[in-house]
């Protein structure tokens, strides 16, 4: 299974797309919830279960957004590749690997685009769950999850490093430091 | 009966799956075959190769069919080495 999709991914050669999409719609993720906690903290809200749900709404549409639109356009890009393709065989290639792969593929990094945010935010909000749910945390679930969703911007830069090959920690902390910039025109602009 | 030893393929493949992965698939078709592939010619989308292929009892139907898989067209066999054989009773 893993293998078949490598092939299929190999050949049309989309892994690069596939890394993309996940960094970018993981930072999206990271960024909507970190916004939205900070926007909750500067409103002075403490309903968690009404915080919860608000940032779980965000977090669902966000995922459903990177899955459709993802695989609208996937679909699109690999029809017309596979439409090329065929004129420059002069053969129909439905049945190929390249007929399957333009089939799957835009599944494929559709699931990703839309995970990606899901599965991101859902560790951010881990904490105000586990507070909701009556487990003491050691300090307030809010600033816990902001916590998390620095770690996970970080760790988003720290793989794109290791991808591009440069220092993990220099591109760690500049999309922390984007995270930051958030945070402060957050404060700025919704604290009054 | 009648065995095929040898042929030689020319094909139209795409640039993907490379010719290491064609080959290694054509291979995988058979318990014993040795697989030959030279690369004639590369075109923007495409790329002629040429492919050899040595065996006790050569597949063609099978070997086709995975050049096909994998997106390939087949244009003609420009050699064909056969040999006829006493079955084991």
């Amino acid at each position: 299974m893993l293998g078949q999709i490598k092939f299929l991914l190999d050949i049309t050669r989309s892994r690069d797309i596939v890394r993309r999409y996940f960094v970018v719609n993981g930072f999206d993720g990271a960024l909507t919830m970190l916004g939205l906690i900070i926007g909750f903290i500067v409103s002075e809200s403490d309903d968690l279960a009404v915080i919860f749900n608000v940032c779980l709404g965000a977090a669902i549409a966000l995922g459903m957004s990177g899955l459709s639109s993802a695989y609208i356009s996937e679909s699109a890009e690999r029809k017309h590749a596979l439409d090329k393709l065929e004129q420059a065989m002069v053969s129909d290639l439905s049945d190929s690997a390249h007929g399957e792969a333009s089939r799957r593929v835009p599944l494929l990094i559709a699931l990703v685009n839309g995970l990606a945010p899901l599965l991101i935010s859902f560790l951010i909000l881990l904490p105000i769950w586990l507070s909701i749910s009556g487990i003491v945390l050691p300090l307030s679930p809010l600033y816990a999850a902001i916590i998390v969703a620095l770690l996970l911007l970080f760790l988003l830069g720290v793989f794109l490093g290791s991808i591009a090959g440069i220092s993990w920690l220099r591109s760690g902390l500049q999309t922390l430091l984007v995270a930051m910039v958030t945070a402060v025109l957050i404060y700025l602009f919704a604290g009054h | 009966m009648v065995y095929v030893k040898r042929i030689l393929l020319d094909v139209l493949k795409p640039h993907q799956p490379n010719a290491l992965e064609f080959s290694q698939a054509i291979a995988k078709v058979g318990v014993d075959y040795c697989v030959h592939l030279i690369v004639l010619e590369v075109d923007e989308n495409t790329e002629t190769i040429q492919i050899e292929v040595t065996g006790s009892t050569i597949d063609f139907e099978a070997i086709q069919s995975t050049i096909k898989d994998l997106g390939g067209s087949l244009h003609s066999i420009d050699e064909v080495e056969v040999q006829s054989e006493i079955d084991p009773a």
